[in-house]
Formats: structure tokens, C-alpha cells, sequence
């Protein structure tokens, strides 16, 4: 549900898309409002210097940061919404679609990337597009969540979903409400399999997609002050007629609440999940000798 | 009785019946025959009404104040019922009631959004909208009814999951997520019914089941009328529009495959004929229930989570396009 309206200061960089920024093209911090050179921005991670706000940033922005090399295939790129309710607002659905095609040069508001974030690493990335209709998850959303799943369980490898959603679609009603059922779901599954699956919250994660695969990690993590929760701070203003206590749905705010695991930093964000992975991975370093006998042993009996 | 807007022609009707019963009583005159043709006259009215509702109707419908909630169907369902509190971690919501029930001498897990019946029972029961507690609770139940090998029937009638200070504090996120990942797997039968309002993570918190039932007055949505509305109409005005675009009743949803069913009310409406709404309820419990029960866990588990893999309508390849549907 999109209760948010989309900022048009936030970095709205046409992923697939990317030029080349010529130098002395500055963007200004929507935090500090200090302005960087865009091509030091990017150096820098999307991340401001001045005060270390992270900026929005799309998909293919993380599948180049996390991936080794930023070698990745894109996969299960070939769905696209459909409009099976004829919805029809202040604006047809079939034109906001067409609108955020054109802007953003994605089909929907999810992109699943298959890559190594280091040798011998492999991860199934799931990474939204908050431009895209607000992240918002429909039906294609949901259908690439259970694909990129299926991907993990046949391949075993781990799986992670990068939150960037203001909620369910609206214009596809029941559909986008059944998407939570059915990656929560699919979810199961993986848990069955015991493959790792680690939910990375971005700014922002809310409604819908908090309330169902982004709240369901072996491993809930969150990038620092993103805003993170089930209802929207407008709605519960409304709601109470109180102002909201200063830092509420902050993503430290839930780590003090008990909802995260940790908070990484973008900069941090590749090693973090090198280690974290690797604990999954009980290789040892050099053949222990001890080890050795104990299979002479067995296979002698 | 309440009459709604579009129920006022019937309003008129059951007063003349009221006033002519009155009259027969007192002036020893035959008024049967006037009672007939005024009986004829109202079921005729009824079906003018009740059989070509739209989607705001329906919602008024669902909200009416004379409809039946979950504790008054517990109440005539149910030979014995045994409330069970609370989440056993933080405390006990009011607007998710839950316990252990017989009907018709079998045992079931009884679990549903609770209104409240008027105005002060509604704000203890928080006009049905949980805290993170309910959901857990609810966990807590059917887990119980897993152990114990009870089937669970949940009932769903909620405006959403309450949008407050507290319930983000206590994770209302991770409370429907965690619901929704755990029913997928409940080792048991379960059956969940929108007795009346579904909107939302709030309703399907509740919503994961075998077979999953929709009273005919009732909605299902991503998101209430009003709330649409002012989200993309940037008005609390267009909640009629929003209704219908919405396609949230049951004939939609039962269209769409969303749901497993329909279940049809009196004519009248539940609010109308709340005990014989109740004795369909109850009926419709003992039938299905008895289906599910012929089939392996095994079998209801892998068809439940093919049924939610397979919710979802896209385009592949654009030119070509695919349904996911079943």
C-alpha cells in the first residue's frame, strides 16, 4: 500500500540504464542537504559523506555493490503485471504501469539476481525498486519471490530479499493481499530445507512486505535509519492524533525492540554477509589430521 | 432493527406488519390474509434488494450493526466452549478471541476477530482491530490444536490490525508474517471463514487454510474502501468508487479462485436472520470439516501450499498470456 509519497529529490538513477555522469553534476543530500559530486556519491555507495544518510538506491545499484566483480545473471526477468481487475483510479493501472515502465526501464518493482559475493560464495538476490510504484508488491513481485525461492531450494543456495516496498499494490486487490500468503509460504519451504534466508530491510519497508517475507529471515538485517514497519507513520498520527515519538520505526528503533539481528552500514554490507554465509559453510581451512583417522577408521570397518 | 439506506423500502413494510399484527390482536379482526400479502411483499423486496447489492453495499452490510460476530456463532455452534486466554509472552487481546469448542460432539479450535456487540463492548474489544498479542495467541491455540490433533476454524471479521504506538513496538509485522509462515505448515485441518470484514494483513493473519470461505455479504481486500480512497483518490470520498474497483466481495473473490467458497446467507442478510445464518455456519463446519478429515495431513499440507503458490496473475512473455490460476 503505498502510503508514502515518492520523493522526487531521492535518486532516481534509471538502473538498466546507467550513463556515464559527467563531473561537476552535484546531488544534494535529502538529509543534510549538503551537496556531493554525483560521481562521488557513487564512489561512496550511494551513501551521503557528509552524513552518512543512505540514499535509495535500486536493484541493480546493490547487485553491482554485493556481487564479486559485479558479475550477476538476472533471472526470471520475463514476468510482467497484468491488470486483471481493470483498476481504475484517479489514473488507470494500465498507465501507471506503462509510466513507471518508462521510467525506470524495470518490468516490475523486484529484480532477481543469481551471482557469488565472493569465490565460492553463491547467493540468490531478490533486490525491490522503490521507484517502481512504490515497491510495491502485485502478483509479478510475489510470482519472482517463489521463483527466486524455487532457484534456492533446487540449487541450495542461500537466498536474499532486499526490502524497498511501501506495501501491498492496491490496484491488484485480493492478488496483492495473497502475495504475503504465498511467499510467507514459500518461505516454509526454504526453512524446511534449512537453507539460510536473510531479509535485509531498506529504506523504506512497510505494510504488506514487512508483514509477511521481510519479517520472516533466519536473519533480519537493516541498513541504519531505514524506516521500518506495518503501518505508516501517517496512519497512526491519524489514528492516535499524536505526534510519534522522535526515531519510531527507525531501523534502530526495532533492533532495541528485538525485530533485527543488526544494522549494517552499505559500506559494511558485502564483508558482513561473507561472514555470515561462511558460517553456513563448515569447510576447514587445512585438512585436520584428526579427521583423517576417523575416516581411515571407517571405511577400514 | 437497523435499516440501512438501501434497506429503508423494507423499514416501511415491517412497521405496517407490525401495526396490522397489533390490530388483529386487539380488535378480534381476521388480519390474515393482510399479513400474507404483506409477507409476500417483503420477500419480494428483499430479493429486489439483497440480490443486486454492489460492492459498497456489501461493505455496509458487513459493518451492519445488528450482524452476528464471532462469539455470538461460538455461542449457537457450539455444544460447550471454553475461552482460552492470552499469548502466554506479553498479554491478552481482546479483539482475537480464541478456545476450545464442540460441535456436534467433536472437538474443535475456535478462533476468531470479536467486534464487540455495543459501544462499550466495541472499544474493550477494539472494534475487532488485534495487537501483535492476538495473532500470537491465536499461534498459541492452533499449535495446541496441532498437538492435540483438533481441527481449527478460524473466523475473520476485522477493519485491519490496529495501527497504533504499541502494536509497532511489539512487532505487528513479524506477528502476521509469523502467523501466516506457521499456518502454511499447522499440522491439522484448518478452515477460515470472512464472517464479515477482511481487510488486509489483519485479516489474513487469520487466513491461511485448507479451505478458505467467504459469507456472501462480506469483502476481502487488500485494503478498506475508505483508506483506498484517500490513498488514491487523496479524499475519504470516493469509498463507492473505491468499492467497486476493488472487486473485494465474494462473488469476485470466489470468481478470481481466492477463495474456496461461498457461503450463502438467508435472504435478508445475516443481520437479519442471525440463528439461521448460525445453523448454516454450523452445518457448513461439520460438512467440510468431514471432507478434509478423509484426506492424509500430508496430502491437505502439500495442497495448501500448492493452492498459495499458485495465487497470482501475471504476464509471461508478454504476448502470450499466461494465468496462474488453478
Amino acid at each position: 500500500m503505498g502510503w508514502f509519497k515518492r520523493l522526487k529529490e531521492g535518486i532516481q538513477t534509471a538502473t538498466s540504464n546507467k550513463k556515464e555522469i559527467p563531473d561537476g553534476i552535484w546531488s544534494k543530500c535529502p538529509s543534510c542537504k549538503e551537496a556531493t559530486l554525483t560521481r562521488d556519491l557513487r564512489d561512496n555507495l550511494f551513501v551521503c559523506p557528509h552524513c552518512d544518510h543512505h540514499l535509495r538506491i535500486g536493484s541493480y545499484e546493490y547487485f553491482e555493490i554485493l556481487f564479486e566483480d559485479s558479475k550477476y545473471e538476472i533471472h526470471f526477468d520475463d514476468y510482467e503485471a497484468k491488470d486483471m481487475l481493470e483498476f481504475e483510479d484517479l489514473k488507470k493501472y494500465k498507465d501507471r504501469l506503462k509510466d513507471a515502465k518508462e521510467k525506470t526501464k524495470l518490468k516490475d518493482a523486484i529484480s532477481v539476481a543469481v551471482g557469488e559475493i565472493a569465490p565460492g560464495q553463491p547467493l540468490v538476490i531478490a533486490a525491490m525498486d522503490f521507484s517502481f510504484i512504490g515497491g510495491s508488491m502485485g502478483s509479478v513481485v510475489g510470482e519472482k519471490i517463489s521463483k527466486a525461492i524455487d532457484y534456492s531450494l533446487v540449487n541450495k543456495i542461500p537466498l536474499m530479499i532486499i526490502a524497498k516496498s511501501g506495501g501491498a499494490r492496491m490496484m491488484e486487490s485480493a492478488f496483492s493481499l495473497m502475495q504475503m500468503a504465498k511467499t510467507s509460504v514459500k518461505l516454509g519451504l526454504l526453512a524446511d530445507a534449512k537453507i539460510p534466508y536473510i531479509s535485509l530491510m531498506t529504506d523504506p519497508t512497510t505494510g504488506g512486505v514487512t508483514a509477511s517475507f521481510a519479517m520472516l529471515g533466519d536473519f533480519n538485517i537493516a541498513e541504519p535509519k531505514a524506516l521500518i514497519g506495518f503501518a505508516g507513520p501517517r496512519v497512526i498520527m491519524e489514528t492516535i492524533k499524536k505526534e510519534l515519538p522522535e526515531g519510531f520505526q527507525s531501523a534502530e528503533f526495532l533492533l532495541e525492540q528485538g525485530f533485527l539481528d543488526f544494522i549494517v552500514h552499505r559500506k559494511d554490507l558485502k564483508l558482513k554477509l561473507q561472514t555470515l554465509l561462511d558460517f553456513f559453510q563448515n569447510k576447514p581451512k587445512s585438512k585436520s589430521p584428526v579427521l583423517d583417522t576417523e575416516v581411515v577408521k571407517a571405511e577400514g570397518k | 432493527m437497523v435499516f440501512l439506506e438501501f434497506e429503508k423500502p423494507l423499514e416501511s413494510l415491517y412497521e405496517q406488519l407490525d401495526k396490522i399484527i397489533e390490530v388483529g390482536k386487539e380488535g378480534d379482526i381476521n388480519v390474515d390474509p393482510m399479513v400474507k400479502k404483506l409477507e409476500r411483499k417483503i420477500k419480494k423486496t428483499q430479493k429486489d434488494i439483497y440480490q443486486n447489492l454492489n460492492g459498497w453495499q456489501r461493505v455496509q452490510l458487513s459493518r451492519h450493526p445488528n450482524r452476528p460476530h464471532t462469539l455470538y456463532y461460538i455461542n449457537e455452534i457450539c455444544d460447550e466452549f471454553i475461552e482460552l486466554h492470552g499469548d502466554r509472552y506479553f498479554s491478552d487481546d481482546k479483539a482475537i478471541v480464541g478456545g476450545l469448542g464442540k460441535i456436534d460432539g467433536q472437538t474443535f479450535v475456535l478462533i476468531g476477530h470479536e467486534k464487540g456487540t455495543n459501544t462499550k463492548l466495541r472499544q474493550y474489544r477494539n472494534f475487532g482491530m488485534a495487537n501483535p498479542e492476538g495473532y500470537r495467541k491465536s499461534l498459541r491455540l492452533m499449535k495446541m490444536a496441532e498437538k492435540f490433533g483438533f481441527p481449527v476454524i478460524c473466523m475473520i471479521d476485522t477493519m485491519g490490525a490496529n495501527p497504533g504506538i504499541e502494536a509497532e513496538e511489539r512487532g505487528q509485522a513479524e506477528a502476521i508474517a509469523r502467523n501466516m509462515f506457521e499456518m502454511a505448515k499447522l499440522k491439522t485441518q484448518t478452515m477460515c471463514y470472512i464472517i464479515g470484514e477482511g481487510a488486509s494483513g489483519g485479516a489474513i493473519g487469520l487466513g491461511i487454510g485448507d479451505r478458505v470461505f467467504m459469507f456472501e455479504n462480506t469483502w476481502y481486500s487488500v485494503i478498506s474502501p475508505e483508506s483506498c480512497s484517500q490513498i488514491l483518490w487523496r479524499s475519504w470520498d470516493f469509498k463507492e468508487q473505491a468499492a467497486e474497483a476493488l472487486k473485494l466481495t465474494s462473488d469476485h473473490m470466489a470468481s478470481f479462485g481466492l477463495i474456496d467458497g461461498i457461503v450463502k446467507e438467508p435472504l435478508g442478510g445475516a443481520h437479519s436472520f442471525p440463528k439461521e445464518t448460525a445453523a448454516i455456519f454450523k452445518a457448513h463446519i461439520l460438512e467440510e470439516s468431514a471432507k478434509l478429515k478423509e484426506k492424509e495431513i500430508s496430502v491437505l499440507l502439500n495442497e495448501r501450499i500448492e493452492k498459495y503458490s499458485a495465487m497470482g496473475e501475471y504476464l509471461l512473455n508478454p504476448k502470450e498470456a499466461v494465468s496462474a490460476k488453478k
